[in-house]
């Protein structure tokens, strides 16, 4: 047969993409450095990188921060995992279910736009100052793109699939494991790395307004005094967490999904 | 026009098709899609329904793959009436249909999956149909790494691997290139006379119908009858080759002599109804 295999594109030679964006980075602290060091930024209200950098040490050693990392690690960890299980199962009952879809759509959509962290005196007092009113706060600010996402996912599966499925004859729950989920399962991970940004920004929020538990509230207690450069070092930690997740989520989805 | 099939025919067939009516209700009003449409395809035979846009080749196509309920008359399977998909019955799409998380392999082993056969045997299974459709070396490959007529080609042979008695065909190659087209028609036509496959082609491609068919039906557009049924007598094994055959070439007339007719007033129809939609939306 002539028609070959649709040509792959090319890897161009160069500089990898890894390498472009750390030197972006870099160059981005750099001009930053400049402009706070010029006095064209006032460094009272932005420390310079090479001061952040600086605070790193003291910020580990004196503040624990690892302890606290740790706290909202896990306290990310549940809060998505619960999302993960609650989440996707709405999404998969709203799709099965037109009715609850047809009632419920609308409301969940509103419910990613409401600044629920603003309802944190109430999780207080159901939860009590403990993790779990952080956990609660980010599962349930999480929980509308993970329904969406995944109720999306699924509606959208391209219906010759779903055919393909009728062909073979499959049970509804073949139909649905063999076909639907796979095929949403790009969607659904949207959802789940959109769910796991709310419940991060949430369970820190929480934390530095309860002035309680991990990283939330080593940024409030370094913010109150006046430590920007330990402020700012802390906010990094809280990057790493979003990136060890995210890393994590890709490697899981690869795994469920090899290729697109 | 059409005769209605002798006795014998009906008995030898292996796909019957009596008296099939299909309407839809619409916003403009109820439409008939398929008008009384009976059908005989005999075992190994290669019939091509071929007809002009909107003339519901397609919900037949549906309605023989029991993917469509809501209709009149009657189809069945070696004399067994069906009514829903039928594992007689393997059906190819006309869209890309392969699922692209899954390699080529575990594609074609799909049906075989479903049966509960062990994963090394199916996997051998698998790997006989992708050689069956000249995909060999590309086992391990997912679809999105694969062209359109190498993913239609995973689809045949994922179809095929279900051993289905009959092949439902639905414009499987309509998005390919008219070279690309032959050629997996040549393919289709060695795998059909190697496996004495029954096949059911829906069609609105003249070439590709008489390239591969013993029998072709022609319908009307809107709503959808039979025609005429055309004998193609041209011999076999067939290639590609013969279509630059006089013979070819009649036939390729004959048909489109018929079709163009239903296809002008297919057109005319849809012009219509465009002006009519265009001044109520201005108006």
């Amino acid at each position: 047969m002539t028609d070959a295999a649709a040509p792959r594109p090319a890897l161009r030679r160069g500089l990898p993409p890894q390498l472009v964006g750390l030197g972006a980075l870099v160059a981005f602290f750099l001009a930053m450095e400049a402009l706070i060091q010029g006095g064209v930024i006032n460094r009272f209200i932005v420390p310079p990188p090479s001061e952040i950098v600086g605070s790193f040490g003291r910020v580990i050693v004196e503040e624990h921060v690892f302890s606290r990392f740790l706290l909202t690690l896990s306290e990310c960890l549940i809060a998505g995992v619960l999302l993960t299980v609650v989440g996707v199962s709405g999404g998969v009952l709203m799709y099965r279910f037109r009715l609850l879809q047809q009632a419920c759509e609308t409301w969940v959509a509103a419910m990613a736009s409401a600044p629920i962290v603003l309802m944190y005196p109430l999780f207080l007092v159901i939860f009590g100052r403990s993790m779990w009113t952080m956990i609660m706060m980010g599962f349930v600010a999480a929980l509308p793109p993970v329904i969406l996402k995944t109720l999306e996912g699924l509606s959208g599966t391209r219906k010759v699939l779903v055919n393909v499925g009728r062909s073979f004859n499959l049970t509804p729950s073949q139909q649905f494991w063999k076909i639907l989920f796979p095929a949403a399962l790009p969607t659904i991970f949207v959802g789940i790395r959109l769910g796991l940004i709310f419940a991060l920004i949430n369970i820190v929020g929480v934390e530095f307004l309860i002035n309680f538990g991990g990283l939330g509230q080593l940024i409030n207690e370094l913010a109150e005094r006046y430590d920007l450069p330990g402020t700012y070092a802390a906010i990094c930690f809280v990057i790493l967490v979003s990136i060890l997740f995210f890393m994590t989520l890709e490697k899981i989805e690869r795994w469920l999904r090899p290729v697109d | 026009m059409l005769t209605p099939p002798s006795r014998t025919e009906a008995d030898d067939a292996i796909l019957t098709v009596d008296n099939i009516v299909v309407r839809f209700e619409t916003p403009e009003g109820p439409i008939t899609a398929v008008d009384d449409m009976s059908l005989r395809v005999r075992p190994g035979e290669f019939l091509s329904v071929i007809g002009p846009s909107g003339c519901g080749k397609s919900t037949l196509f549906n309605v023989v793959g029991g993917l469509l309920g809501n209709y009149h008359g009657k189809v069945s399977v070696a004399g067994e009436t069906i009514a829903g998909p039928h594992p007689s019955i393997g059906m190819v799409f006309q869209e890309e249909s392969t699922f692209p998380w899954r390699t080529v392999t575990d594609n074609v082993a799909f049906p075989l999956e479903l049966t509960g056969m062990p994963k090394a045997q199916r996997i051998e299974r698998a790997r006989h149909f992708i050689a069956l459709v000249g995909l060999n070396g590309f086992e391990n490959r997912y679809p999105g790494e694969l062209s359109g007529g190498m993913r239609q080609r995973v689809s045949l042979a994922r179809t095929l691997a279900s051993q289905p008695k009959i092949l439902l065909m639905d414009e499987p190659f309509a998005a390919l290139d008219e070279q690309t087209r032959l050629l997996l028609g040549d393919k289709v036509l060695q795998i059909q006379q190697q496996l004495e496959q029954t096949t059911l082609l829906i069609t609105h491609n003249i070439t590709e119908a008489v390239q591969m068919s013993d029998r072709i039906v022609v319908m009307t557009y809107r709503p959808g009858k039979v025609k005429r049924i055309v004998d193609i007598d041209l011999p076999r094994p067939r290639t590609s080759e013969i279509v630059g055959s006089e013979a070819f070439g009649r036939y390729v007339a004959q048909i489109w002599a018929d079709l163009r007719e239903e296809a002008s007033r297919g057109m005319r129809d849809e012009e219509a109804h465009t002006l009519t939609h265009h001044k109520g939306a201005s108006s």
